[in-house]
């Protein structure tokens, strides 16, 4: 076994070595441009696209044509939520998403509110899902688009979308999802779950970096963008810039690869998870998962492990690679803004940890990782006033602590 | 991010781990900062005559929080209340080479030692001599 051991596949997943194997003459002898029309070279390129496309595309149940290649998911949210919004701009300048979004749309709703649009940002349910009935209520005569994500981030929550994507035909509004989480871990069929644009990345499913895309719907109805990027009229105009043929192939790839495993890929996920929350819940008191039991991605499990800080807690598990909710990770010191909607007190947010289990986990590394984890939170609580106050049962919680600063 | 060698060295091995009996006359604590803000020191001191002869201390909070109090503990253990009361945040930055963003847990730390030593000072004046 290896140390470190990596528990962060929501932050991204290595390159499987089939998908390397298939990228690696795309850089060398098949190089060419894949817009260059008058030679072999070019030629090659724009069959390995062509390939590509197909095998992205049937991973969602979308028609190659409707696939945009980006750098990624962030670039496709922004064309998404930019591109629709300046097009329908005349039907309604109203957007509704979600509290907890990533960063990338809510930062880009952010820039179109600044541009006059309205958004009305939805709270989630204590267990991080947004409900049809919230966003039933939210839509209006000018909603443009309604962008949620598809599976959370931090705590791997899953939105209904398939009913959103329903009430939304109904309501004549479209429905654009970030699925940059759920794309290979879950059963994602924009026909069958009336997605209208979805986005996402080959690094979270064993892809490149630098390779993603936006799916955007042709019929039914046909949606329409203003182009970010100017330039040579790639992709259908949507998207200009020479295409990142060795990424490309690498997601087609890698996509191919979901698609035929992703029932055992869930599977050896979900067998790992609960073995590791399994032991955890029997051996330490005082944790909470976070995010929602039922309707969750195989692979994430966010735990809060009260009365031990974060970032402490992540020091502490020097072998483990993992991420934390807490402030301490990240330089703006604010706890996680996706705990935060869900209600999660801000105490609990900075003792939050998030594992992720993927493809190259094995049982032997949870293992030891599991029992990193209960030593270091015993280890930690040892060093801890506030549990210190819970053995001598006095509830910190209860107690006003605006004079302790 | 990077720990400097000292933050790792008090958090693998803190030193005056524990906690005193805060009922004693010549015990006294402080408890400083907030779960909410994902920090909270728990310091206490023993003195005898003007001087504090022992110091323990419990975290809440990151691997700097946690080896500034460490530290504290550590520099207070022998001094004088006023030269304990003296300690500026700034000597702990330096010594654990803490960069800018928890420059707060030093401040922390500080506030620690004059809260225990409020504490105990409290005490002495409601003591009858």
């Amino acid at each position: 076994m290896d140390l470190p051991i990596y528990l962060d596949y929501q932050a991204t997943t290595p390159v499987d070595p089939r998908v390397l194997e298939a990228m690696l003459p795309y850089f060398t002898e098949r190089f060419g441009n894949a817009a260059s029309r008058s030679h072999a070279f070019g030629w090659a390129g724009e069959e390995a696209v062509d390939r590509a496309r197909k095998q992205v595309a049937s991973l969602i149940g979308a028609s190659p044509k409707e696939i945009v290649f980006t750098s990624g998911s962030t670039e496709a949210i922004n064309l998404a939520l930019k591109g629709v919004g300046e097009m329908y701009a005349s039907k309604g300048k109203h957007i509704v998403t979600s509290q907890v979004e990533h960063k990338a749309v809510l930062d880009t709703c952010k820039h179109l509110e600044k541009q006059g649009f309205e958004v009305t940002y939805l709270e989630p349910s204590p267990t991080g899902r947004v409900s049809v009935e919230t966003v039933a209520a939210a839509l209006r005569e000018d909603t443009c688009i309604v962008a949620l994500i598809w599976a959370n981030n931090e705590i791997g929550t899953l939105n209904p979308i398939r009913e959103i994507g329903e009430l939304c035909h109904e309501r004549n509004a479209l429905l654009f999802t970030d699925a940059t989480q759920a794309v290979g871990k879950v059963p994602v069929d924009v026909e069958r779950d009336g997605v209208d644009l979805l986005c996402l990345s080959a690094h979270k499913l064993y892809g490149p970096k630098g390779i993603g895309c936006l799916y955007v719907r042709r019929r039914n109805p046909r949606v329409r963008l203003v182009a970010q990027m100017d330039g040579g009229g790639h992709e259908r105009g949507m998207r200009s810039g020479t295409l990142n043929v060795p990424g490309i192939v690498g997601i087609g790839e890698a996509c191919a690869l979901c698609e035929r495993e992703l029932d055992a890929d869930s599977e050896h996920a979900r067998a790992l998870r609960d073995r590791f929350e399994g032991r955890i819940f029997a051996e330490l008191d005082h944790v909470h998962l976070n995010g929602d039991r039922e309707h969750r991605l195989p692979n994430c499990s966010n735990v809060s492990f009260a009365y031990v800080e974060g970032e402490s807690l992540i020091m502490g598990v020097n072998d483990v690679a993992v991420s934390s909710g807490s402030a301490c990770t990240s330089a703006s010191l604010e706890p996680s803004h996706v705990l935060r909607a869900c209600g999660v007190g801000d105490d609990l947010a900075h003792s939050s940890i998030r594992f992720g289990f993927g493809r190259f986990t094995t049982e032997e590394e949870v293992d030891h990782a599991t029992q990193e984890v209960i030593a270091a939170v015993r280890r930690l609580r040892e060093l801890s006033p506030l549990y210190e106050m819970v053995q001598e049962g006095v509830d910190p919680g209860a107690i006003d602590w605006s004079g302790s600063h | 991010m990077a720990y400097s060698d000292k933050v790792l060295d008090h958090y693998n091995n803190p030193r005056n781990v524990g906690s005193l009996d805060k009922k004693r006359d010549n015990v006294g604590t402080g408890v400083v900062g907030a779960p909410e803000c994902g920090d909270v020191m728990k310091l206490q001191i023993e003195v005898d005559g003007d001087r504090i002869v022992d110091a323990k201390f419990k975290t809440f909070g990151c691997g700097s929080a946690i080896a500034s109090s460490s530290l504290a503990t550590e520099w207070i253990k022998g001094k004088t209340v006023d030269e304990a009361l003296a300690i500026n945040n700034t000597e702990i930055v330096e010594e654990l080479s803490l960069p800018p963003v928890k420059i707060h847990c030093s401040v922390l730390a500080e506030d620690a030692i004059k809260s225990a030593i409020d504490d105990y000072k409290a005490k002495q004046q409601a003591t009858p001599e």
